[in-house]
């Protein structure tokens, strides 16, 4: 299907949060996006929560995709959350996902905190990019 | 709240215009994506901008272009000034996607409220590019951002464009980049008002350094003089001595009354760029939706028809 140049490209932040260096997963999400026809901003490995908000504020993204494979979510990811509410990004404005290694249990708190959805290690790019996508449809109709 | 209820382009100026962030962010949105909200919030800060000194880095990719960035504008702050960051990088062509990757080298500055980072990608606009990243940095501008880097994509065309919006453009070379040389003196060594061989500390620098010496004396003739200099931008070296060349460049600029010439200058290409969009775009908007251009791209193609008879075609001629 030929892209509809009318259409302004989706802007996507991916970032990861501790200090867990892997960031082969981030990167595969961060291509794989681009590849779909996405602006993807890349920060890099090692981000504290207030980089990230900062660079979700000054980039203006839609999205933003957190990678994490330590195990500090449950304590990282509400700091997150709290350096967006603190900058005025709201969670309900903004799409917000995290992919890694969470365990099952760990789901309805992130699902409360605002992440719409968690993809674990072997969840296909496709997937992804089909949930950003269909986000991104409804957000722009007029939601 | 949605994109779709976006505060109006009065409201986000005025948040531009008393500093804040969020404002600006959105604002270089909609200025970017060619918007008549963008058109709006531009027109109403326009009469703001003007005042910070635009340099533009720019040089062949693996330059080390982003931690110089990251190294000046560290300096520049130091130096008691507020600095705003366009980073761009190329989009596909094909799916018109982006990796925006430049705020990787550039991490520290998240840290300082004073410095504004924005990734910008190519968005491969027929020669949009340059009108495009000149109403960024108007917008950045009228914020109040003391210093603007432009750092821009890699080599060719787009260079030349966007050294169009710069005041001081900085070209940076490596001595790794060899053949790259003599490939870029043609276009790039016109518009550079200041030449850095970077990764100053690796084998061949100072062949490079005097390569370029010379290449600068014999091209700067009733310009002003190119300086060169080195710098290792990982290790901080030689950043100090770059802004202090930016800074003295700039003087000179104003000294010689050349910054008048300059903006006449840039408010030229600023303005016809946006005509010449304009232009395209009235032109090709029925066209395009109707598929009569794509029809006639293929009669061009399979030599049906010749392309000036199908541009005649498409402007109703």
């Amino acid at each position: 299907m030929a892209p509809d140049t009318t259409e302004r490209p989706i802007r996507v932040l991916i970032a990861k949060p501790g200090l867990d260096g892997h960031d082969r997963g981030a990167k595969v999400v961060a291509r794989a996006l681009r590849d779909a026809g996405m602006e993807v901003i890349y920060t890099g490995i090692r981000q504290t929560p207030d980089m990230i908000a900062e660079a979700a504020l000054q980039e203006d993204v839609e999205v933003v995709g957190l990678s994490i494979l330590s195990g500090a979510h449950a304590e990282l990811f509400p700091r997150v959350v709290q350096a967006l509410k603190d900058r005025g990004i709201d969670t309900d404005e903004v799409l917000l996902f995290a992919g890694g290694i969470i365990p099952d249990d760990d789901i309805p708190a992130l699902k409360d905190l605002g992440f719409q959805a968690i993809f674990r290690p072997g969840a296909s790019t496709q997937d992804i990019i089909a949930f950003v996508r269909d986000w991104a449809a409804t957000r722009r109709d007029g939601g | 709240m949605s994109r779709a209820a976006d505060p109006d382009p009065v409201q986000l100026a005025q948040g531009v215009l008393s500093g804040d962030r969020r404002a600006l962010a959105r604002s270089v949105s909609l200025v970017e994506n060619g918007t008549e909200e963008g058109r709006r919030v531009l027109a109403a800060v326009y009469e703001r901008s003007g005042r910070a000194h635009i340099v533009g880095i720019t040089g062949a990719g693996g330059a080390g272009k982003s931690t110089l960035t990251n190294g000046l504008a560290l300096e520049f702050r130091k130096r008691g000034h507020t600095v705003g960051v366009v980073a761009v990088d190329p989009s596909s062509p094909f799916t018109r996607g982006a990796l925006l990757g430049d705020r990787i080298r550039m991490q520290e500055l998240t840290k300082d409220p004073e410095i504004f980072v924005r990734s910008m990608a190519t968005r491969g606009e027929l020669g949009g590019l340059a009108a495009m990243t000149a109403d960024v940095v108007a917008v950045l501008d009228a914020f109040g951002k003391d210093l603007i880097l432009v750092e821009t994509v890699g080599a060719g065309q787009d260079e030349v464009e966007i050294a169009g919006t710069a005041e001081t453009t900085v070209v940076v070379f490596t001595p790794a980049s060899g053949d790259d040389v003599q490939a870029m003196k043609a276009g790039i060594m016109e518009v550079a008002d200041i030449l850095v061989v970077n990764k100053a500390d690796l084998p061949g620098a100072d062949a490079l350094l005097s390569q370029l010496q010379a290449a600068t004396t014999a091209a700067s003739r009733g310009r002003l003089e190119v300086p060169v200099l080195a710098t290792v931008a990982s290790k901080r070296q030689g950043i100090a001595e770059l802004a202090g060349a930016i800074d003295e460049h700039r003087e000179r600029l104003e000294h010689t009354g050349r910054r008048e010439e300059q903006r006449a200058d840039r408010a030229r290409r600023h303005l016809l760029a946006i005509v010449r969009e304009s232009l395209l775009d009235a032109a090709l908007a029925g066209p395009l939706a109707d598929g009569t251009l794509e029809e006639l791209i293929q009669r061009v193609a399979s030599r049906d028809l010749d392309p000036y008879a199908a541009a005649a075609r498409l402007l109703g001629d």
